[in-house]
């Protein structure tokens, strides 16, 4: 039943962007960590989405009559990996910091403050949609449950 | 002279079927909506319904015998699926960088128009409903 299926489609999404907003909060919480060498800084971490293809595979494999068992045309989203940017990240020079290396350097995280509240906000939005779609959804079958009652 | 449902209820089944599975469509864009590369999806309802009822019928289709084949743009027998060549790709309003093409505020829209017609096919298969109830009961 295809009004079923998109509990599934926007719950893949609605946790695919809570993980985007775990992201999100992780970056913004380090943003100030300070580190003694470039290798110790803390990187921002970025997910990346990609459309979930199972349905495909499905289809070619189970369906030899053009019917395939539930709706077809339904992708949810998935968080393919989680990668770390490879941005410059900031060199201060601060003596007076405990972590300052020899020459008075200490390394901040490449994380862009104004990249993750966008981020956030477009996050928290697509999810809200999601939300919405899914109460939508539940209505809509409630609905059909009452027919020729 | 046989009661039949097809001829009972009239488009109103497949209508409704349809509204839940394009609503299954949008729903996916919307899902989708932060997806690189995503393209927005969704299916022409007033063709794909002219099908399903057989209304279609001077179209010349080609036969085929797998759902993977060229050619079968709906299931057009029964109550199955939307083909996935039915579902036709979106032009998008604006390009994105990350090339995908998902309007939220229109799919958003799009959704929400669905709910209604959907309810409103459901009003209509619910009247035809009650008018049979009525009928046996003959009260």
């Amino acid at each position: 039943m295809s009004l079923m299926s998109i509990f599934d489609i926007s719950g893949s999404a609605m946790s695919a962007q809570s993980v985007r907003l775990n992201t999100t909060a992780s970056n913004m919480a380090n943003a100030n960590s300070a580190a003694a060498s470039p290798d110790q800084v803390y990187r921002s971490r970025q997910p990346v989405f990609a459309t979930i293809q199972a349905q495909m595979l499905n289809q070619a494999n189970a369906n030899d009559f053009g019917f395939s068992s539930d709706g077809q045309s339904g992708f949810g989203v998935q968080v393919l990996d989680i990668v770390e940017s490879d941005a410059p990240f900031q060199q201060r020079y601060e003596p007076e910091h405990p972590m300052a290396d020899g020459e008075g350097y200490v390394y901040y995280p490449n994380v862009n403050i104004v990249e993750e509240m966008t981020n956030m906000i477009s996050s928290s939005r697509s999810f809200q949609a999601n939300v919405d779609v899914m109460n939508s959804a539940r209505t809509m079958m409630q609905r059909v449950l009452t027919l020729g009652q | 002279m046989a009661i039949s449902f097809n001829n009972a209820l009239g488009v109103h089944e497949q209508a409704l079927l349809l509204r839940s599975q394009r609503s299954q469509v949008i729903a996916t864009n919307i899902a989708n909506s932060d997806t690189p590369g995503y393209k927005a999806r969704d299916l022409d309802f007033a063709s794909v319904l002219k099908q399903r009822m057989g209304l279609d019928a001077g179209a010349m289709t080609l036969r085929t015998s797998n759902a993977r084949h060229i050619g079968d743009p709906t299931v057009s027998l029964g109550n199955g699926p939307v083909g996935e060549d039915a579902l036709m790709y979106r032009t998008p309003l604006q390009p994105s960088l990350d090339g995908n093409t998902v309007d939220e505020q229109l799919e958003n829209a799009n959704f929400a128009l669905n709910a209604l017609e959907h309810q409103a096919s459901f009003q209509f298969l619910n009247g035809k409903f009650s008018g049979m109830m009525k009928a046996l009961r003959g009260e």
